[in-house]
């Protein structure tokens, strides 16, 4: 019968061979390209799609200014409705588990 | 009825885009109210609606962010978030989602890694639900034992209580983190974030599921806390991914922003409704939630293993998660009219009064 010591032992063996493991791990996968079609579209949908076809990176930073922000506003509004409804939005009872 | 449908300029495919608003309130409300993005909701009913796969994960990540950042501003508010606790946390996690991109890599090349994967995931869940329900019920019986010996249990008390135990393990530095209460070595959270980013990664999820119940049972939040604190981190993971995926091209950013205007609401209303719950009602429904997911990834395998069987029980599976979705955003919403009728009352009656 293995004693609680030598179980964590073999534990604590076992996690340290992991990133042995994880530095012998291939290379990576092949990524497929989608390539989004424009000539459906005119106006912002139009300028949107080719701005995703010439520059994934303008595109990703669009997004990380656009969801956050967005966000923000229609929380912040949502926020004022249920404050004017008379919610208390700024305390709770102390926390308990 | 054409307008009820909008064309995705990225995706090339017609969306029924008020169905995108209801799947962003249910998500909103539970990820608000139990702390987690909601990856594992968004992906089936995006699947439901004709989204193609290879943009629904990356559509699903951009979109957590908005409300995952509305709610952690809501439980700030009222005092949820430890952010001391929670900026050591996403160090450790960032640094398991780069673990586990190798590891993935590395059960690609064995094969079978959908199989690998979902198995480990199904165990985890397990796990988790048997914490949760294994606390609930010791809780009650202290209780119940409490109450027969006619004395006041601590209300800061737990069923399972392994946090204890690790908090006794002082490796420097030690770290005191006030909102939480806690004070333990910082090598704590940092290893039990980068766990859970470990796992994450290889299941291809945000990590609320795990990181929430991490919090509560190894680090010893209590669970308001444990579930703004977590908002906080699936907030910056989520524009972590939300980058990522559109850097790959795999984003569709107008999916995401209607999907937005229906969380925005949904994480306002799940954020507040904590207010009116205590931290073990929290506990109890969040364990039904994985529950649920369980038995979705228990249809997903059978459906994975059997070819006659596939489309009876990969149809099981979303009709499981769409209807565990709805009944959970029922609940909160429910919770959230009691709680609002409640607290309006008490004020009338206050205002009388003086």
């Amino acid at each position: 019968m293995l004693t609680r010591s030598t179980r964590l032992r073999q534990l604590g063996i076992l996690l340290l061979l992991i990133p042995t493991q994880l530095l012998a791990a291939a290379g990576k996968a092949e990524a497929i390209v989608i390539v989004a079609d424009s000539r459906r579209f005119t106006g912002w949908k139009a300028w949107w799609t080719n701005l995703y076809n010439e520059s994934h990176l303008l595109f990703a930073l669009a997004t990380i200014v656009i969801i956050p922000t967005l966000g923000l506003i229609l929380g912040s509004l949502t926020g004022l409705l249920l404050s004017r409804i008379g919610i208390d939005l700024r305390s709770r009872e102390l926390a308990e588990h | 009825m054409d307008w009820l449908y909008a064309l995705m300029p990225i995706a090339g495919v017609e969306i029924f885009w008020p169905g995108l608003i209801i799947l962003g309130l249910g998500v909103g409300m539970i990820g608000g109210f139990f702390g987690m993005g909601g990856g594992w909701m968004v992906t089936p009913g995006l699947n439901i609606l004709g989204f193609p796969m290879a943009f629904a994960i990356g559509t699903d990540i951009a979109q957590m962010a908005g409300p995952a950042l509305i709610s952690t501003a809501r439980h700030t508010r009222f005092g949820n978030v430890d952010y001391k606790l929670g900026l050591i946390m996403v160090g450790g996690t960032v640094c398991g989602f780069e673990a586990s991109a190798q590891l993935i890599m590395w059960l690609e090349r064995m094969g079978k890694v959908d199989f690998y994967v979902r198995a480990a995931y199904l165990v985890l869940l397990t796990l988790v639900a048997w914490l949760v329900f294994t606390d609930v019920s010791r809780k009650m019986r202290k209780d119940r034992e409490a109450r027969a010996a006619g004395r006041t249990l601590d209300k800061l008390s737990t069923g399972i209580e392994w946090h204890k135990r690790l908090h006794n393990i002082r490796i420097p530095p030690v770290v005191h983190f006030q909102r939480a209460g806690i004070r333990c070595s910082a090598w704590l959270p940092i290893s039990v974030s980068f766990l859970t980013g470990l796992l994450a990664g290889v299941l291809g999820i945000g990590g609320g599921l795990i990181r929430m119940p991490a919090l509560i049972y190894l680090i010893g939040c209590p669970t308001h806390l444990a579930v703004g604190t977590d908002l906080f981190e699936v907030a910056i993971s989520g524009l972590y991914g939300a980058a990522s995926y559109s850097y790959k091209g795999r984003t569709e950013l107008m999916a995401a922003v209607i999907m937005l205007i229906g969380a925005s609401v949904g994480a306002q209303i799940g954020s507040v409704a904590t207010k009116y719950v205590k931290g073990y009602g929290i506990r109890i429904f969040f364990g039904v939630a994985v529950v649920g997911c369980a038995v979705s990834i228990v249809f997903k395998l059978i459906a994975a293993a059997s070819p006659a069987l596939r489309a009876f029980f990969d149809k099981a599976a979303t009709v499981l998660i769409l209807g565990l979705v709805t009944s959970l955003s029922l609940y909160i919403f429910t919770r959230f009219l009691l709680g609002v009728r409640e607290e309006l009352a008490a004020k009338r009656m206050y205002r009388a009064s003086v």
